[in-house]
């Protein structure tokens, strides 16, 4: 216990007191007096610290110098982690454990927005703190919301899209069960069919959920609850099992994450590839890509029509240990204005959150996924919302992965993860 | 910390007789008083640097592992500090129970870090057994190498050193680079092995990743523990006509040691909390889950769970450290037959 | 004449006797030529990887033609540039002074302690033995958060003694131990025999005892210099912009898109950052063992 003893009861009673800053922290975690640090100081102003991820494309840092030269008395420090999502995640819980006042405005994982809402260490997106959403795509706002209150902000948004071979087929898969047919283009070619990401690891979970939820199943239910012992689920995930057993994605994708599988596309060995936005750009420019000119992008297959996506993506959300919340209120409506989602969208690749920028003839001109990764948005299904995503995922991935390997069947997977799942919430 | 070793009481401990010094008359007991003294200071800097980075986390981690995992208040969504546990958090660990939707305990479901515990544990001493016995063997063949002297023995110390120097972040994206299906090994050797999307091969990648990173670290300590034997006494035995395999056996192996013995010693507890090149390699799948990896995961789901699982892995390391110095002579302050029998 | 036959006789046995020594040798010095090539594939084969990986330009990343091919210095160029915030020269440069500070105290403290528990008769010898050892028992990883909560409470977050005093308390139990061992193998006769004439204990120690632990002491501080400068976790998380060190800024690299690996510029920056190391290492090794042992070891 890093409290000392004599702390102790002080630190009880803070939940109920107005506030209690300095104080270390029980160390758990889990002791929260969100309900007083979320009132205080929202109206000062003041130098505040933005913090998020390694900065890819150099697109905050000039606007973070457009925000300073207009507000000289509320400068913004850019705080950069690095390019790791677990270590941003560790090194977020590490600060707002000991209520760090210096991380007043954080780029939250889409996936991790519950878990830090419920440990209350973000601010209520509400009444005074409110932030509009008019425009934005659902759900994307859904993703940055807990229990029916916005806790962070949309800035960015990621689909999965479907990357295939223009040349050998003919017009893309609309359903799953077509893309397994044309399967057959791919033998005569000598070449794979379907890949994702199959390596037990965050890309696992992403693909696995979109089987499911693309078959009309779903991992958690409105509620919260797990739901996975459903014909729907079953169906989902015996998609990829099946696929994997009969070699329309081959052995090898169970090693893939996002990398290797592109990889494998640019290299003419896919004919169908799941992957991120960010595909595009490297596949028709590197010079070791052989599909440069023949690359097809569509909305990922589902049951009957689009599939549903997972969606990716990372909104700002302020911490409520920040000892300027007005400013930090300011600066994250600057960040999800139109100009700097298009600036994201032109110099960093990143997808805008507002629907009517994907039909920005400028944008579609520079970035011609973007209707379609519109579909795919729009179609996604966030991530399980909860806050005990690191069991969910684990439970996922874990189980996922013996499926895929064919160690259990698929029914008997979803089983086990229901159970995890259901062991990680009984806790409370 | 530092009190425990305050300056040593004047009287031996009737415990400990000091078969050395023999009879001891007053002269004597001044110098084990200065000694003591002595001693204090010389270890004082040790101790506290030690006490403050590592003793203190120990304590809190100890501490905390009596308490709940915070819990969900299914009203406000929030979470609530979880209370004592008493020792549920370890018997959780050691008989891989759950918590159940109903209250009470189930056995952990496949997919849950809980049911992860003995297969990690053993993995971890899969793990340790091998590549602590190939990274002996080889350091050995190295320093020996090394020992001699040709043209171009300084070429193959740099090169000894390369795989240690660069910096382990950078060595496990290279192994993960080149186990790639469509790597570069797998090139070479002309196969389409799954290196980590199957069981054993998700192993022996660890394991050669290791033992070609820390294999450095062993040769260079018998290097060192080689270098310490005087000249003289290979000359006399080989004047003497022992042969090569009995200079190493009745020689070289006394002399070093004592230095192996503490190289071997080090390389078992760093590979018993072996890290990041399992994680960074296959992430855990394919039963290459660690120790270390299942705290660092239990972490990020429940901090007090993790103190017990840190507290239960301590415990683990400090048995086997135990037995080493017990058992297997890797004691450094017993010389043979001498001195030093102190306390125990 | 039978005696210059038997002579002749014997000189040829003797001829013969020393062709099969010289055999020997010569046996055992080409054996010892194929060990070091083994070696030497061994340790550079994966090293080479990273430097003709890092040579490679991004677009061909994942070539695997086992020599060099589409040869670029992009990704050095890439590893030094600072316009994307990455301030790798600096993150060098801060990995030295982490690591020469850290190498220097833990062997002077290491040194002290050492020679307590190998010549020093005390009570409790055993408790502090096993008290050092028992610092390298607890998993790396659950040190992070009580270390960062201290230092958060001190206010030495991002600081230099912040990463500097938990690795010295990393390598402090290795160091301690590597040289208590040798300390007990010394010849303390001499010392004694110094003391006799005239020298104090610790001039003893330094004039005759250090010199001969030199090859130790020098493996030590290698022991200890590179596992400092190979330490990542508790950087990645006690450190900020103008303190961290390579380790951390290695794991800052980022491709130009996001999802993208940048495998290039991450072994241009190992190939940067373990070059220098062994060079330095080998200019030391000379000047130290040359300088310090002459004559006294082999």
């Amino acid at each position: 216990m890093k409290t000392p003893r004599f702390l102790l009861p002080a630190a009880t009673a803070g939940v109920l007191a107005i506030s209690l800053t300095a104080c270390g922290g029980g160390g758990g975690g889990g002791t929260t007096g969100g309900g007083s640090d979320a009132e205080a100081n929202l109206d000062s102003r003041g130098p505040i610290t933005y913090v998020q991820g390694k900065d890819n494309s150099n697109v905050v840092r000039p606007l973070i110098e457009k925000w300073n030269a207009a507000h000289p008395d509320e400068k913004v420090t850019f705080k950069e982690q690095t390019d790791q999502a677990d270590q941003q995640h560790d090194d977020l819980v590490q600060n707002f454990q000991a209520k760090n006042a210096d991380y007043d405005v954080a780029s939250v994982d889409v996936v991790w927005t519950a878990e830090f809402a419920a440990k209350g260490w973000l601010q209520p997106l509400k009444d005074k703190m409110a932030v509009e959403t008019d425009g934005m795509l659902e759900p994307t706002v859904e993703a940055g919301s807990y229990k029916g209150t916005l806790y962070a902000a949309p800035v960015s948004s990621d689909g999965g899209i479907l990357y295939y071979r223009k040349d050998l087929v003919p017009e893309a898969p609309k359903t799953w069960a077509e893309m397994m047919e044309m399967c057959s283009i791919a033998k005569q070619n000598n070449m794979g069919c379907y890949s994702g990401q199959f390596k037990q690891y965050e890309g696992l979970t992403v693909n696995a959920s979109e089987a499911i939820n693309s078959a009309g199943g779903s991992v958690l239910d409105d509620e919260g609850k797990p739901n996975l012992n459903t014909p729907e689920a079953e169906e989902g995930l015996n998609n990829l099992v099946e696929a994997f057993k009969n070699g329309n994605i081959p052995a090898e994708a169970i090693t893939y994450q996002e990398e290797e599988s592109r990889r494998a596309f640019q290299e003419g060995k896919l004919l169908f590839l799941r992957n991120w936005p960010y595909v595009y750009n490297l596949a028709t420019t590197e010079g070791s890509s052989q599909v440069k000119d023949v690359l097809g992008m569509a909305a990922l297959p589902g049951k009957d029509g689009p599939g549903a996506s997972s969606l990716g993506g990372h909104s700002a959300a302020i911490s409520v240990y920040s000892d300027h919340k007005a400013t930090a209120l300011d600066f994250v409506k600057f960040l999800i204005e139109e100009e700097q989602q298009k600036f994201f969208a032109t110099q960093g690749s990143l997808a805008p959150v507002f629907g009517a920028l994907y039909e920005d003839q400028e944008l579609v001109s520079k970035l011609p996924y973007l209707p379609v990764l519109k579909t795919s948005i729009e179609n996604a299904v966030p991530r399980p919302v909860t806050p005990f995503y690191p069991a969910v995922t684990q439970a996922i991935q874990e189980n996922a992965y013996a499926a895929l390997k064919g160690e259990k069947p698929a029914k008997d997977a979803l089983a086990d993860m229901q159970k995890s799942i259901e062991s990680a919430g009984a806790g409370s | 910390m530092a009190t425990e070793l305050g300056p040593t009481p004047v009287k031996p401990a009737s415990g400990t007789p000091d078969v050395h010094h023999g009879p001891k008359g007053v002269g004597e007991d001044n110098r084990i008083l200065s000694q003591g003294k002595w001693a204090s200071w010389l270890l004082a800097p040790t101790v506290i640097a030690l006490g403050v980075v590592i003793v203190y986390p120990i304590i809190s981690a100890i501490v905390m592992s009596f308490q709940k995992d915070a819990g969900l208040d299914p009203v406000t969504g929030l979470f609530t500090a979880g209370g004592p546990a008493g020792i549920q958090n370890y018997v959780n660990w050691l008989g891989q129970q759950c918590a159940a939707p109903g209250g009470g305990t189930v056995a952990c479901p496949p997919g849950t870090l809980g049911g992860q515990f003995w297969t990690a544990t053993g993995t971890t001493f899969l793990f340790t057994v091998i590549t602590v016995a190939f990274e002996t063997v080889l350091g050995f063949w190295m320093a020996m190498i090394m020992a001699r002297t040709f043209k171009g023995r300084g070429l193959v110390r740099a090169a000894v050193l390369v795989p240690w120097a660069i910096p382990t972040a950078v060595t496990a994206q290279l192994w993960l680079f080149m186990f790639d299906f469509n790597g570069i090994i797998n090139k070479l050797f002309n196969a389409s092995i799954l290196w980590t999307g199957s069981e054993w091969p998700a192993k022996w990648a660890v394991i050669i990743a290791d033992t070609w990173k820390t294999t450095p670290f062993m040769a260079l300590l018998i290097l060192a523990g080689l270098q310490m034997i005087p000249a003289e006494v290979y000359e006399a035995s080989k004047v003497d006509g022992a042969s090569a395999w009995q200079r190493f056996r009745l020689i070289t192996l006394p002399l070093v040691k004592p230095a192996l013995m503490v190289a071997i010693l080090f390389r078992t507890l760093d590979a018993l909390r072996m890290f990041d090149l399992p994680y960074i390699l296959t992430g855990g799948a394919n039963n290459t889950t660690t120790l270390s990896i299942l705290v660092i995961n239990q972490i990020r789901q429940g901090f007090n769970s993790a103190a017990a699982l840190s507290t239960i892995t301590f415990l683990i390391i400090f048995l086997v450290a135990f037995i080493f110095v017990r058992f297997l002579g890797a004691n450094v302050v017993e010389q043979s037959g001498a001195t030093g029998k102190g306390k125990k | 004449m039978t005696t210059t036959a038997a002579s002749t006789g014997l000189r040829a046995e003797q001829d013969k006797g020393r062709k099969t020594a010289q055999n020997r040798e010569k046996w055992a010095s080409v054996r010892t030529y194929i060990s070091a090539a083994v070696i030497l594939v061994w340790c550079l084969a994966p090293a080479y990887w990273m430097v003709v990986t890092a040579f490679r330009e991004v677009g061909f990343t994942y070539d695997t033609t086992p020599w060099p091919t589409h040869v670029t210095l992009d990704n050095f160029i890439t590893a030094f540039d600072t316009s994307f915030g990455n301030r790798f020269g600096q993150a060098l440069l801060n990995s030295i002074i982490i690591g020469v500070t850290v190498t220097v105290i833990s062997l002077i403290i290491g040194v002290f302690a050492a020679y307590a528990l190998a010549r020093l008769n005390f009570r409790f010898k055993y408790l502090v033995l096993g008290f050092i050892l028992g610092a390298s028992m607890f998993p790396g990883v659950a040190l992070i958060t009580p270390l960062f909560q201290l230092f958060t409470n001190i206010g030495w977050m991002g600081t230099y003694q912040a990463l500097i005093i938990p690795n010295i308390s990393f390598v402090l139990p290795l160091t301690v131990y590597t040289l208590t061992s040798f300390f007990r193998e010394m010849p303390w006769e001499l010392e004694e025999s110094a003391r006799v004439d005239g020298c104090t204990q610790g001039q003893a120690f330094r004039k005759v005892i250090m010199p001969l632990a030199a090859p130790a002491i020098f493996t030590t501080a290698i022991l200890a210099f590179i596992s400092s400068w190979n330490e990542f976790l508790i950087a990645s998380q006690l450190s900020n912009e103008a303190t961290k060190p390579v380790t951390v800024a290695i794991a800052s690299f980022a491709g130009a898109q996001p999802n993208q690996i940048p495998y290039t510029a991450i072994m241009a920056a190992g190939t940067i950052v373990t070059i220098p190391l062994v060079i330095l290492v080998l200019v030391f090794q000379r000047k130290i063992v040359a300088g310090l042992t002459a004559g006294a070891v082999k």
